[in-house]
């Protein structure tokens, strides 16, 4: 039997992702993947496998999946409201899901992709280097109910960790390099920028997230003749009406528009999942700080596992509590009911 | 920007770019292709990938773990061994000879672009199908080709109006360049003619047909003979012939 995940019930905009397609830049197609690479070494960390294994990636809205064999998963990036069966489960965490249950993710608490690993990873074709889909390239498919996923095979047999979470989910403050282009704009123009209180506007989605702010646009000088150039995921254009625009992984990959500066790499889950109106700064810092804040962050990527913890259930999350023999009985005081 | 060209800048913490020229020139873009081929060449094994855009080349590189500084020095001193312009255009590209009707109902703005340009409608079918253009940049959208370069009084601007939806294989004009479109796309760029060739196709072996520095050209052909090669179109070829060019 194939080991599957049935979508249930489904919102828009949520479709298989790993982390991309490198090495198409030349022929016109960005890298594309998850939108939150965070959140897919969180997942792999949780589940104690490969990175590269292919998520789901959920954009605000939920939905609900059935596994046909137990099958391990993990919660990660937007927090979401999960629930098998009724009976409230952590995020950030790993669980078994048990074949006839049914999982449930409501809408986003906070944040904007919530993500669902399985043990195994979905085993769709790879297309192209990559399994995930690529929207403006027309590779793979947007997920709809009654989509059944093959699930690969899976090694591991532990649940029940969980990952700290951190503060990427509300906005707040991006570091930025500046780039071939950050010249256009004047010191003045730049240190403007930096001092300007950005809210995510509503328009946003994998190719780019469009930056609201009162003030005046930002304008670029002797910018009318440039010519077209690669762009990197990161990107901070500024279309003519002085909008600024942080381009995601599925942006195009060569612009006319004038780029401000690039959001670090390590920065850009912070972006992707900042909700409708959260506030966004942004800070610029030199090429060497920049060099090791992102060489930090790679590393703590590579350690995620070293701060797994066991999940411990809070009572306020078990539905059923009353049915708990918690008083009477030989339970010893170290002994854990819910084993 | 007041520095002298070439230029190499670093691209956030992504790569470098190598560029030769401020504004579109044909030197610039020769150069920017032989120098992208030169450096593919040297296999460093601090390059994940390149590309070749209209003046520039971009070399990708983790530059959290590669210090910019060795790498800039390895791409100038590269740079200094010669003239990227003057060899002129690397051997072994491929020309591509593709059928395309121009005008009519499936390419309804070439009286509008011959116009801009000064032409008549025959005498700008005949440039469109006499120039060979060449592959300048590809990018936007999935394999998409930038043509060029057309004379002059090609030089049109985009409409101040945008047309919705231009459909995949759309020959479009607009400053001395032709572009190939790979999607269904609104553009400013006048719609002159449309072919069934197929610049992504992701099933295929080769996913992408075209490589910057490929040469193009078109042939026209009626309605009916595009509506025959759209019939039997599986592999998007559109009808097209290739040749390897000495």
């Amino acid at each position: 039997m194939t080991r599957v995940l049935e979508v249930v019930q489904i919102g828009p905009a949520a479709a298989v992702q790993d982390l991309g397609r490198p090495g198409f830049i030349a022929a016109g197609l960005t890298q594309g993947g998850a939108i939150d690479r965070t959140a897919v070494y969180e997942g792999a960390a949780l589940l104690g496998q490969d990175p590269h294994l292919a998520v789901l990636e959920i954009a605000s809205i939920g939905g609900s999946f059935m596994a046909n064999t137990p099958t391990r998963i993990a919660l990660t990036g937007a927090d979401m409201m999960a629930e098998i069966d009724g009976a409230k489960i952590a995020w950030n965490a790993s669980h078994l899901l048990e074949p006839g249950q049914t999982l449930t993710l409501k809408a986003c608490r906070n944040g904007s992709f919530g993500y669902v690993h399985v043990g195994g990873g979905f085993n769709l074709p790879v297309q192209m280097g990559g399994r995930g889909a690529h929207a403006s390239a027309g590779l793979g498919e947007v997920l709809a109910a009654g989509m059944s996923l093959p699930i690969g095979d899976d090694a591991g047999t532990r649940t029940g960790d969980v990952l700290p979470r951190d503060a990427r989910f509300a906005g707040g403050t991006v570091r930025v390099v500046r780039s071939f282009q950050s010249a256009y704009f004047s010191e003045a123009e730049q240190e403007r920028f930096a001092e300007t209180q950005f809210s995510r506007d509503p328009r946003a989605n994998r190719q780019g997230v469009r930056l609201m702010q009162d003030g005046a646009g930002f304008a670029a000088t002797g910018a009318e003749h440039i010519v077209s150039d690669v762009i990197v995921t990161g990107d901070i254009q500024i279309t003519g009406d002085g909008t600024p625009f942080v381009l995601m992984c599925e942006s195009q990959t060569t612009g006319g528009y004038p780029r401000i500066g690039t959001v670090l790499p390590c920065d850009l889950p912070r972006v992707a999942q900042a909700p409708a109106g959260a506030p966004l700064q942004f800070e610029f810092v030199d090429m060497d700080t920049a060099r090791r804040l992102e060489a930090t962050a790679q590393l703590e990527q590579a350690r995620l596992s070293s701060r797994l913890t066991p999940l411990l259930r809070a009572p306020a999350d078990i539905a059923d509590l009353l049915s708990y023999q918690l008083i009477s009985g030989a339970v010893s005081a170290d002994a854990d009911p819910f084993d | 920007m007041t520095q002298s060209y070439p230029k190499i800048q670093t691209v956030g913490l992504s790569g470098l770019l190598v560029t030769f020229s401020k504004s579109l020139s044909e030197e610039a873009n020769i150069a920017a292709l032989s120098f992208r081929m030169a450096a593919d060449g040297q296999n460093w094994d601090w390059v994940s990938e390149s590309s070749s855009t209209l003046v520039s080349c971009f070399f990708r590189v983790d530059l959290s773990v590669h210090n910019p500084d060795g790498c800039i020095a390895a791409l100038a001193a590269l740079l200094e061994t010669r003239d990227w312009a003057a060899d002129g255009l690397p051997s072994g590209r491929t020309l591509w000879h593709i059928p395309a009707v121009f005008g009519g109902t499936l390419a309804p703005q070439l009286n509008l672009a011959a116009e801009a340009a000064g032409l008549d409608p025959t005498a700008a079918v005949a440039e469109l199908t006499q120039t060979r253009l060449r592959v300048i940049t590809i990018g936007f959208a999935p394999g998409q080709p930038y043509l060029g370069t057309l004379g002059a009084h090609w030089d049109i601007p985009r409409l101040p109006e945008i047309t919705p939806n231009v459909p995949r294989g759309a020959l479009v004009a607009a400053v001395k360049q032709i572009c190939l479109f790979s999607n269904d796309t609104p553009t400013g760029w006048r719609h002159v003619g449309q072919c069934g060739f197929r610049t992504f196709r992701p099933q295929a072996e080769v996913p992408f047909p075209l490589s910057p520095g490929d040469e193009i050209q078109f042939h026209e052909i009626s309605e009916a003979e595009y509506r025959r090669i759209m019939a039997h179109n599986a592999d998007g070829a559109g009808g097209a012939t290739q040749e390897v060019l000495p």
